[in-house]
């Protein structure tokens, strides 16, 4: 993976230091907290519900064990001995003080990691592919761009204050397992006619209050004018993305307003100025920085497991991806037990978890937008001893893409800007489909839940998704269907009026009797809704 | 009442230009493309900076307002003036504060006359945060990819 030089460490030890004069004054009370604001949410820091959350940046979802191991640390040292794995492949703390939050990102930077334009009206966090690097159906590892991007888009002098918030994906296989076409801009990595590798460019997607599906804008970008595209695609969404509300302000109203096709012409006629600007990096920064993503010293091996303990080998089953070496895998980590937290780690478990990537991961884990960690290189012959120590720590779960892998935003159980709880809601409804044994009927079955109407619980692209919502000071929960974030891009619709706590726990019950029930041969949940559609489902419902 | 706009020399609490300071009132980007003689201009942020560019050569000054220092297009518009040639003094105006400089700076800023005037102390500090930049921009300055592979700022055409 991906080594800071002087000049990456430089960059990031400047930012600390900035940050630890912004926080002197606004201690100090030279800034005020109006001001203070917009500069700490860009080192990552938001005042919360009970207390500042610190959210840390895992550049395109990758990291290696001495990191894993100092986030376990700072969880122990700063916070309340666990943290929150994100839908941007990040890690969240939820009871930092501002008087510590200099040390941390100190502590951060001496692991190369850092809180870099994890929040704020910049260029977040680039999310990727978690199997990048290792799965089967790659073209190419799409992190080396990725990387080249995060470059570019650290500190950028011009788009620091943008309309809002701005969140870009790169991928590089058809297989999406990244959510690409629901960022503000998707970039696939592609082969054209002539074999050439380049970039494929989506703008204007996301969640949200007004979830939108990115329409492509350019077939093919050279990778010798990628960076330049991208800051074309930046500057007209600058200049031109709305600000007289927050609510529409993201690229994806900008592309929707415009047009797609008026947008494109404007980004075109951007970019061929551009062209003459000079601001590509020379061709040979990708070059350098492809090696640190050179496969390991992969070795043949068994590629078969010994399927005897049916327990072990429904976790195989379930929780490991097929790899481009026939004799490893990637191995899922679920941080989803039964009753659990969706996401949360404790301490102790990260510390583990960077044991198991050193000893046999090749050093390296992911983060997954579904909020699981990955060991992306895994020889099979090694599963089993792996599968007992995460059974042993309770990480053994073995219900990758099933009901119980719920995507869940923190809710209002942490989050200034929820209506509706989702933990407690995730943690129900996996006790009860654990318990009567339908989570195993019933396959994969994506389901998202937002505790409000900005999304981050992804419930718009959930095969069900539930969107907590305040009606006249209860929490009511509406349901929906259909949506997806991989390949096939859909957004889910509203089945109806919505429901209490217990009602949505039934609802769900109700809508995967109708799938169990009306299901064809190798169906997923997904499948069926699309094939009979909503009235079924709604008669079951409300009928 | 275009005569009322724009800020004085004395507002102007950093400059990095040797030059006469230009003591003109500004006038607004409409008045500038109508008045033939105008040599000093405020851009607002819903200006399009390129609607100056015919008149480059006769203007001493471009004033860039930021109305409120969350609203960035006056970062776009100064880019767009350096990329496309202009040499004299480019301006931030309004709510200019410390942690906006450094960036400010780069995308072409050469003067600053903030509405609240600036520690010295804080504000040199903030000019110096980044020994080094990742990206290309319009003050030339050599990135780190041009560093780590020694080749030099392309020229812009």
């Amino acid at each position: 993976m991906y080594k800071y030089d002087q000049y990456d460490q430089a960059m990031v030890d400047a930012r600390v230091a900035e940050f630890r004069d912004q926080a002197r004054r606004r201690l100090e009370g030279s800034l005020s907290e109006d001001e203070f604001k917009p500069l700490r949410l860009m080192n990552g820091l938001y005042l919360q519900l009970h207390a500042y959350m610190l959210r840390v940046a895992i550049p395109y979802g990758t990291l290696n064990s001495e990191q894993m191991h100092a986030l376990g640390d700072i969880a122990d040292k700063y916070d309340r001995g666990y943290g929150h794995f994100t839908t941007r492949q990040n890690l969240q703390y939820n009871w930092i003080k501002l008087e510590d939050a200099a040390d941390i990102l100190a502590d951060l930077s001496k692991v190369e990691m850092h809180a870099i334009q994890t929040s704020g009206n910049c260029i977040r966090n680039i999310s990727s592919d978690h199997f990048a690097g290792a799965s089967a159906d790659e073209l190419v590892d799409p992190r080396p761009y990725a990387e080249l991007m995060r470059q570019w888009s650290s500190f950028h002098p011009e788009f620091t204050y943008l309309p809002r918030k701005f969140k870009i994906c790169v991928i590089a296989s058809e297989k999406d397992r990244a959510a690409m076409r629901l960022h503000d801009i998707g970039v696939q990595i592609v082969k054209n006619d002539e074999g050439e590798i380049g970039a494929r460019f989506y703008a204007g997607g996301g969640m949200g209050r007004t979830p939108m599906i990115a329409p492509m804008i350019r077939d093919f970008v050279p990778l010798d004018q990628l960076i330049t595209y991208a800051e074309a695609c930046l500057r007209v969404y600058n200049r031109y993305g709305r600000r007289d509300n927050k609510y529409k302000a993201r690229i994806k109203i900008l592309v929707h307003e415009l047009g797609r096709d008026e947008y494109v012409r404007q980004v075109e006629e951007e970019f061929a100025h551009m062209l003459d600007q000079g601001v590509e990096p020379p061709r040979e920064e990708l070059e350098r920085i492809k090696p640190f993503f050179a496969d390991p010293d992969f070795e043949d091996g068994p590629k078969h497991v010994d399927r005897s303990d049916p327990d072990f080998a429904l976790w195989v089953d379930r929780n490991t991806n097929r790899h481009k070496h026939d004799a490893y895998v990637s191995a899922v980590i679920s941080l989803k037990p039964v009753g659990g937290i969706p996401g949360d780690a404790t301490g102790d478990q990260m510390r583990l978890m960077a044991k198991l990537a050193k000893q046999y991961s090749f050093d390296e884990l992911r983060i997954m937008h579904t909020q699981n960690v990955v060991l992306p290189h895994v020889k099979i012959a090694d599963l089993h001893a792996l599968w007992t120590q995460l059974e042993a720590a309770g990480l053994g779960a073995p219900n990758m893409d099933s009901i119980e892998d719920m995507i869940a935003c923190p809710g209002l159980d942490y989050c200034s800007l929820a209506n509706a709880r989702s933990i407690p809601l995730a943690q129900r409804i996996s006790e009860r489909f654990d318990a009567s044994g339908k989570t195993e009927k019933l396959g994969e079955l994506k389901l998202k839940i937002s505790g409000c109407i900005n999304a981050c619980g992804h419930h718009h692209a959930g095969h069900i998704g539930i969107l907590g919502v305040d009606k006249k000071g209860l929490e009511n929960y509406q349901l929906s269907l259909g949506g997806s974030e991989a390949e096939d891009t859909s957004l889910a619709k509203i089945t109806g009026p919505g429901f209490t706590e217990d009602g949505v726990i039934e609802a769900i019950d109700t809508v995967t009797d109708v799938y169990l029930q009306s299901r064809e041969d190798g169906e997923r949940f997904l499948d069926t809704y699309r094939r009979i559609g909503m009235t079924p489902f709604k008669e079951a419902l409300y009928g | 009442m275009d005569n009322v706009l724009g800020t004085s020399p004395d507002d102007v609490q950093f400059r990095f230009r040797d030059d006469e300071v230009v003591d003109h009132a500004a006038v607004t980007v409409d008045s500038c493309c109508d008045q033939t003689n105008a040599t000093a201009v405020r851009i607002e942020p819903g200006d399009d900076a390129r609607v100056l560019l015919p008149f480059l050569d006769r203007l001493a000054l471009i004033e860039v307002n930021f109305p409120s220092f969350g609203d960035g297009r006056g970062y776009s518009s100064a880019r767009i003036l350096r990329e496309a040639g202009f040499t004299g003094e480019l301006r931030a105006v309004g709510d200019v504060g410390i942690d906006q400089l450094s960036h400010m700076r780069r995308c072409g800023f050469d003067a600053f006359a903030p509405d609240k005037p600036l520690n010295e102390e804080d504000a040199t500090r903030a000019f110096a945060t980044w020994e080094n930049v990742y990206q290309a921009s319009v003050d030339n300055r050599r990135t780190i990819p041009q560093i780590r592979h020694g080749v030099n700022p392309k020229a812009r055409s």
